[in-house]
């Protein structure tokens, strides 16, 4: 029987996630992070967002990029540990953590965008 | 070949014939900073941190609003808090660094043929960025245009 390795799939979720966070964060980092608290541009009304928000079509690619995002983050980060600070003698425990917080943060963005009760 | 040879406790120690010595180089854990081009390389890995609080800041967002509007005004004065406002500009410069050195990457990563010719890696790069400013204007009009 031929042992699968999650590496290749764990490549794919750094990439994709990698890809979706370049063209979508910058512009949603200057409105949300920047321009609005700023006050340089009115932000949107409350109804136009919750609108905006509820579109089935929003509410997947949100998540696509919280998700994606999430596991990029993890991807990079252990490896920026292992050659970075060297702790290639910890590699299965930040493997565990890294990973398991992108997923644990998977469930709850899946959770805030269609069952936000659960964890209200 | 393996000779059993009895240890001072009296433990048999097992040699192995002819083993070589392990020739390690010691690397500095802060040989990131020997070079310009390696901590560029470490700030580039580090802007997975700011990816990683974009994405729980934009699910916080989420959270506010589904909980109504008193809360989604509540995340926008939050939000202008000084801590915050400073995060988000530190953030903002990783993100765009990262989004630069993603395309940059690309294609390196992305090798595309059509007809059985290689396409030139100028014009996968440069869809790359036109994408980012197609998504960007798209992205900004659903926010501020079409309301």
């Amino acid at each position: 029987m031929i042992k699968r390795h999650p590496e290749p799939l764990l490549w794919v979720l750094f990439s994709a996630g990698g890809v979706m966070s370049a063209l979508l964060m910058p512009i949603l980092m200057a409105l949300f992070g920047l321009a609005f608290p700023l006050g340089w541009i009115a932000p949107p009304s409350y109804e136009h967002i919750n609108a905006l928000v509820a579109h089935p079509l929003t509410r997947l690619i949100l998540f696509a990029l919280s998700m994606l995002s999430l596991f990029h983050w993890a991807h990079r980060f252990r490896y920026t540990l292992y050659d970075g600070l060297q702790i290639k003698h910890l590699n299965e425990l930040v493997a565990i953590l890294c990973y398991g917080s992108a997923l644990a943060g998977s469930v709850i963005a899946a959770l805030l965008l269609w069952w936000p009760h659960v964890i209200r | 070949m393996l000779q059993p040879h009895a240890h001072s406790d009296g433990k048999p120690h097992v040699y192995t014939a002819y083993h070589p010595r392990w020739l390690r180089h010691h690397t500095s854990t802060y040989w990131w900073l020997q070079k310009r081009s390696y901590f560029a390389f470490i700030l580039r890995e580090l802007s997975c941190l700011f990816v990683a609080w974009f994405a729980v800041y934009l699910l916080m967002l989420v959270r506010a609003i589904g909980r109504g509007e008193a809360a989604y005004q509540d995340f926008l004065a939050w939000s202008a808090s000084a801590p915050v406002l400073l995060l988000n500009l530190v953030s903002f410069g990783f993100i765009v660094y990262h989004a630069i050195t993603f395309f940059m990457a690309a294609p390196q990563a992305i090798v595309v043929h059509i007809g059985g010719r290689r396409v030139a890696s100028g014009l996968v790069g440069g869809a790359h960025y036109l994408a980012w400013m197609v998504v960007s204007a798209v992205v900004a009009w659903l926010l501020l245009g079409a309301r």
